[in-house]
């Protein structure tokens, strides 16, 4: 069996006092896919928040472990040196700090020593190319006046760049265009071939292009559901609450 | 300012200091006569010990400040700070004649290797006396004049009582007056018609003993159609106790003539800078103050111009860092007198771990000032939730054809722009900076080029002394 890059075990997360995630269990080993499905507000983003690390977020219960390693022990900048990332749903604005310096710096954090000029550039070139984003893109400000679809496609050159071990995506494909979308899904599937992948999303029309190797139904912070390919499909066309004991 | 702004953000480097070793040294305290034995240790004319006297009697009167940090203020204790402290009986014209421990310091901070590489003269100040002093000859042969204050009034009294005061009579504000009454040492300079001076000229202000007061006072005269860079800096040891720096800075600039003055103040945090600097602007003039405010304990400085000239320029360029227990309540205020003139000002400011910034500033446009522009820009930035930030702009406008941009801006550090960056394997640290550069990079780029290099280039000069 392929390594396990992920596992959580029966994690309980409240946000200021209200608990959010109620008892969720998961593992992704490497070369998987998994997509999380679910209502606004069900705790999606939570999920991904608190696996990379974001202080806001309390682990009242259970426990999430990186490669069999309990995440506590890491910060957030060691958890993405160890090689997890997080494209996130809203990408912050930094302003002043342009694109291309942002990228070599990230780069020479995760990889711990500064990437060579030259082939850092071709690297990036390449990247951007794959992504068709116009080389503009560099000297402009971190998500300063982006768009909803360049935010995305920011977050993808960046996956590309660091080469992570685990990827979570969280709505990686909402604002994006047709196009903008097949693009983004062929370098979310180079990146997938060889790490753990969980994805977040709401339309069928991203797991139509990178295929998911497990579908789960999150409701009211707790995965009721886990499924195929198949079971996104039923989602999309029954909706959740049939699967909402509470309804 | 690019990893320069990162590294200033660490420790204070500068606190260290020498053993006391003073020639003269006066108690801690000050009356009437403290002022007098100033006067008389300096064989002064009468004419001055009296401006000495009046001025002092007006301190005494003169309340406190009721506005800015009032708090702080209130906490200085005059009577424990020394009014006069001489560490070495001569101003020296070589380094190798300075005493050893002072030239140590003043080695470990960078000055003589700054000498040699881009400036045109050097005054070292250490505690109230200049203890060093020289000026490339091709400009004395110009015929600049470049003395520490005290060798100017014994060298060229007419000039000095022709203006001293003049721009900021000692009657402007409490500290004023404190140091027109007590002043020692700062520099005198006078620029020649027509004369440029191509490399800057320095002073550099050290304190070294404890509960020490500084009050240096400097006139700097540039004549029609000359111009001048000036450029000081500061530093003093940490201390528990506080000590009190406060400065008088007079510029006159005349017709046609271009003064820029840049300050880089890194006094330690027990340390009260409470300068008044102020200048005029006579016809087509031009005034530029550069000031970044990164060290002491209170900060109230807002270097001003008098545009009274036609067609005269003022140009306040201000950077300020306030840190742990720090208050940089700093600003700038341009007095439109006269048609057709222009001013800038552009001030940028950090607050972190409980430390508060403000912007104090004045713009007045006079009914005489037709056909006048002026453009402010003052943006803050706070770093976390312990810190503040204050603007209090105020404008008087007195006539209707006067072109006025504002623009201001707050911003503070989310945990969410943190939290994105050390999800890109940025340390805390690391992604404060990147974010403290962000904040600075539009300031750079829309400054001329000039200004952005000097900018470094001064806070270079302060790392380059960097000190364990
Ligand atoms: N920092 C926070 N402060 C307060 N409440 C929060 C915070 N983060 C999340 N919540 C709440 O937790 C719940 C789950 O939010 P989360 O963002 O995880 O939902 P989601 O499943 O990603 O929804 P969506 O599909 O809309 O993105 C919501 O009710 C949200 O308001
Ligand atoms: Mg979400």
């Amino acid at each position: 069996m392929a390594e396990e890059i992920l596992r959580i075990e029966n994690l309980h997360v409240s946000v200021e006092g209200t608990a959010i995630l109620k008892g969720v269990n998961l593992t992704i080993h490497r070369g998987e896919i998994h997509a999380i499905m679910g209502r606004n507000g069900a705790g999606k983003s939570t999920l991904a928040n608190v696996v990379m690390g974001h202080p806001a977020y309390v682990i009242t219960e259970g426990s999430i472990f990186y490669k069999g390693q309990p995440l506590e022990e890491l910060a957030v900048f060691e958890r993405a040196r160890a090689g997890m990332f997080l494209s996130f749903q809203y990408p912050a604005v930094i302003p002043g700090v342009q694109v291309g310096t942002f990228l070599k710096k990230a780069v020479t954090s995760v990889r711990s020593e500064a990437p060579k000029g030259r082939a850092f550039r071709k690297e990036l070139t390449a990247a951007m190319e794959q992504l068709s984003m116009d080389k503009s893109f560099l000297s402009r400000y971190v998500n300063d006046g982006f768009s909803g679809g360049e935010k995305k496609r920011l977050e993808i050159l960046q996956m590309l760049l660091l080469k992570p071990n685990l990827a979570l995506l969280d709505e990686t494909d909402s604002g994006l265009d047709i196009d903008a979308l097949r693009i983004v899904a062929k370098g979310i599937n180079e990146v997938a071939v060889d790490s753990a992948c969980m994805i977040i999303t709401h339309y069928q029309r991203l797991l139509d292009l990178v295929k998911p190797h497990y579908v789960h139904a999150m409701i009211n912070g707790a995965i009721v559901q886990t499924g195929g390919p198949e079971l996104a499909l039923e989602l999309e066309d029954r909706g959740y609450d049939w699967l909402d004991v509470t309804a | 300012m690019t990893d320069e702004a990162q590294d200033i953000i660490g420790d204070y480097r500068y606190g260290f200091h020498d053993p006391e070793n003073s020639t003269i040294r006066f108690d801690q305290g000050l009356s009437e006569q403290v002022v007098r034995d100033i006067s008389e240790l300096k064989n002064e004319p009468q004419w001055m010990t009296d401006i000495r006297i009046k001025a002092y009697r007006h301190f005494v009167e003169r309340v406190m400040p009721e506005w800015g940090n009032c708090d702080l203020l209130d906490q200085i204790d005059f009577e424990s700070i020394i009014y006069f402290l001489r560490s070495s009986t001569k101003t020296e014209k070589s380094w190798d004649e300075v005493p050893d421990d002072i030239k140590n310091t003043f080695d470990r901070l960078g000055i003589p290797d700054a000498e040699q590489k881009w400036l045109g003269g050097v005054t070292a100040q250490y505690e109230s006396e200049a203890v060093y002093h020289s000026i490339r000859e091709d400009l004395e042969e110009q015929g600049v004049i470049f003395l520490d204050m005290d060798s100017g009034l014994k060298q060229y009294p007419e000039l000095i009582k022709k203006y001293f005061g003049t721009v900021i009579p000692h009657s402007d504000n409490k500290f004023s007056a404190l140091n027109t009454a007590v002043w020692s040492g700062g520099s005198f300079l006078y620029i020649p018609k027509g004369v440029s001076v191509e490399m800057p000229v320095q002073a550099y202000f050290r304190i070294n003993a404890k509960n020490m007061g500084q009050f240096e006072r400097t006139l700097i005269i540039a004549d029609e159609g000359s111009s001048v860079h000036y450029v000081e800096g500061c530093t003093a040891p940490t201390y528990s106790t506080d000590s009190l720096h406060s400065a008088v800075v007079e510029l006159i600039a005349m017709e046609g003539a271009k003064i820029r003055y840049s300050t880089v103040q890194n006094w330690s945090s027990n340390v009260y800078n409470l300068v008044t600097k102020r200048a005029i602007a006579y016809k087509n003039a031009t005034i530029e103050w550069v000031d970044g405010n990164i060290g002491s304990k209170l900060t109230m400085k807002y270097p001003s111009v008098l545009l009274k000239g036609e067609g005269s320029h003022a140009e306040v360029i201000s950077v300020a860092y306030a840190g742990e227990g720090q208050h940089q309540d700093t600003g700038a205020k341009v007095h439109h007198l006269a048609p057709n003139t222009t001013s800038n000002i552009i001030s940028k400011s950090i607050s972190k771990k409980g430390g508060r910034s403000s912007y104090r500033g004045l713009l007045q446009v006079t009914p005489k000032s037709t056909g006048c522009r002026s453009k402010i820009v003052c943006d803050a930035l706070i770093l976390d939730d312990d810190s503040r930030s204050d603007t209090y702009p105020t404008m008087e406008i007195g006539n209707s054809t006067a072109d006025l941009e504002h623009e201001a801006s707050v911003s503070k550090v989310s945990s969410d722009q943190l939290f994105y960056l050390m999800s890109r394997g940025f340390t805390e640290d690391a992604a404060m900076g990147l974010i403290v550069n962000g904040f600075f990079e539009p300031f750079t780029r829309e400054l001329p080029m000039e200004y952005a290099l000097e900018l470094n280039k001064l806070l270079e000069l302060e790392m380059e002394g960097s000190i364990g």
